[in-house]
């Protein structure tokens, strides 16, 4: 042991102590437990939504997300950066926004990424639907809308039979054409292709099927599955009754309590939300960090008083001095 | 002056292999408390042993193969020790007051352990491939985006975030708990806090009782 060790442990009690013993049955104690947890409980893996698979189960979903990705009412739509130069879900603290400042890094045009450009993947065989498209991008602006206004009327009019979905006869113009032809996309499977070609035969990118799934029909699954709720708590969440990231706690408590869920008043923090609950977070985490140079903080310790259970023997001993010093 | 002498000079007198395997430790070192490091080291052993046989199989095998599945379970069960036995270990040595006497820089490399160690079990939980993958990627994004990270660290890019899962993180993760060892090791536990009846340890061997000089 080093002199300097030994000046700062004088007169204190030594005893034996293997350490390498100590993990290695803690190691071997741990993996049973764990082996043990794992044979009996498994581990969660409920399959992932597919484009194909939500269009198949609820084709009303399906071709209402569908439907906002074309007239840009989809929060991806307007969402900002780094998707696009949108502002409604753009965070700042006061005027500074990192957000913003970063910028659009990775281009998202909600009609041309999730309609458009499938369809016209899909037209080469299919001459009526090249006309639609066409048909529909000579349109101008304000005829575009009539008929989207028209189909998404129609569209809260259909019936939905398994994976058949009757959407009654509209002034939609090409639109019902398209729509129709996104739904035979997503059901054959076909849409969860195109929307990860990004030019390389290899991909392991999912944003965009992920960004087209993430409000109904990701809500959906995680209604049926319970993970939504008043309050939710989000990414701490896990499918079934398995433990999620409980380590996440603090983060996400700062979701379900005032100010940080006040959407109106001087205190609104809500629509900042996301940027308030990791900006406090990382303050929380510094100041854990440095504790042992914040006054007050650093005495802690020694009002909880905890430290007597921990050490009780040594404080016996101590009170003991004939034993403490033998 | 050698460099190289000085620093030879300064690992010999301070972390010997008596001092980085000791066989005595102070009596008070005989508690459950104790334990908690050990624990959290040995689970996440388990975790890198599970998670290089998960990773040299591949993503589709936990999915699609029993023994796979059984694999990614028992990745997923040591993770749950991993953080519950770390969560403690952290605790106590935070009622411990385990800064004191010149260790402020072995709690910071703890916590700093702690906040790699939840970025890498949060691009695990995104790599699981499964719908909880989804859910929480979807979830996660706008937090990163509202800090403008999501440009650089996109959660629904599988790749990206597998690549940090299994190298990137695991690696900061090691280099940041060897070093939190070491210096556990160098310095030695702290000592119990001083009750009014007691006396205290040697001043010269004690710096800053609270203050934690590094």
């Amino acid at each position: 042991m080093s002199t300097r060790k030994q000046a700062y442990y004088a007169g204190v009690r030594m005893a034996p102590y293997d350490i390498v013993r100590e993990v290695m049955l803690l190691l071997g104690g741990i993996a049973v437990l764990v082996v043990i947890l794992s044979a009996f409980l498994s581990s969660p893996d409920i399959p992932p939504l597919t484009l194909k698979s939500v269009a198949v189960q609820t084709p009303q979903i399906f071709s209402q997300t569908a439907l906002s990705m074309l007239n840009d009412t989809s929060p991806i739509s307007t969402y900002g950066p780094p998707y696009n130069n949108g502002s409604g879900s753009v965070q700042s603290l006061g005027p500074i926004s990192m957000q913003r400042a970063i910028g659009v890094h990775i281009p998202i045009n909600t009609a041309q990424d999730f309609v458009i450009r499938p369809l016209t993947e899909a037209s080469a065989n299919d001459p009526a639907l090249a006309t639609a498209i066409n048909t529909f991008e000579s349109a101008s602006a304000s005829q575009q809308a009539s008929w989207e206004n028209s189909y998404n009327t129609a569209l809260t009019k259909a019936t939905a039979s398994g994976s058949k979905l009757g959407v009654p006869a509209c002034s939609c113009g090409p639109v019902a054409e398209m729509m129709s032809a996104e739904l035979k996309l997503g059901q054959s499977g076909a849409m969860d292709g195109l929307l990860l070609t990004s030019g390389h035969f290899y991909q392991t990118d999912f944003t965009r099927p992920l960004l087209f799934m993430q409000n109904a029909a990701v809500q959906n699954k995680a209604q049926q599955l319970n993970l939504l709720g008043n309050p939710t708590w989000g990414v701490m969440n896990e499918t079934g009754n398995y433990p999620g990231q409980e380590w996440l706690w603090l983060y996400t408590l700062f979701y379900q309590i005032p100010p940080y869920t006040n959407t109106d008043g001087p205190w609104a923090w809500a629509p900042n939300i996301d940027l308030l609950a990791v900006l406090s977070v990382t303050v929380m985490t510094f100041a854990l960090m440095f504790i042992p140079w914040i006054p007050g903080l650093r005495s802690l310790p020694k009002l909880f008083r905890v430290y007597r259970l921990i050490w009780r023997d040594y404080y016996r001993e101590q009170a003991q001095p004939s034993k403490a010093a033998s | 002056m050698s460099l190289t002498h000085a620093l030879q000079q300064r690992l010999t007198e301070n972390l010997s292999y008596e001092d980085l395997l000791p066989e005595e430790q102070p009596a008070y070192v005989h508690s459950y408390v104790y334990l908690f490091g050990a624990a959290t080291i040995a689970s996440f052993a388990l975790l890198m042993v599970t998670g290089i046989i998960l990773a040299a199989f591949g993503p589709q095998w936990w999915h699609f193969d029993n023994a796979g599945h059984f694999f990614n379970s028992l990745h997923f069960w040591a993770v749950q020790a991993f953080f519950f036995f770390m969560v403690l270990h952290l605790w106590t040595a935070f009622f411990q007051g385990a800064w004191r006497d010149g260790r402020g820089l072995t709690w910071v490399s703890g916590v700093m352990t702690f906040g790699a160690s939840v970025l890498t079990a949060f691009t695990g939980y995104i790599s699981q491939q499964n719908f909880d993958a989804q859910w929480i990627a979807i979830q996660g994004k706008d937090a990163m985006n509202a800090i403008g990270a999501g440009a650089f660290f996109n959660l629904l890019n599988f790749g990206q975030m597998y690549g940090y899962h299994i190298f990137l993180l695991p690696v900061l993760v090691s280099l940041l708990m060897g070093i939190h060892l070491t210096l556990v090791r160098f310095k030695g536990v702290v000592r119990p806090y001083e009750e009014s009846t007691q006396a205290a340890p040697p001043t010269s061997a004690v710096t800053a009782r609270e203050g934690a000089a590094v």
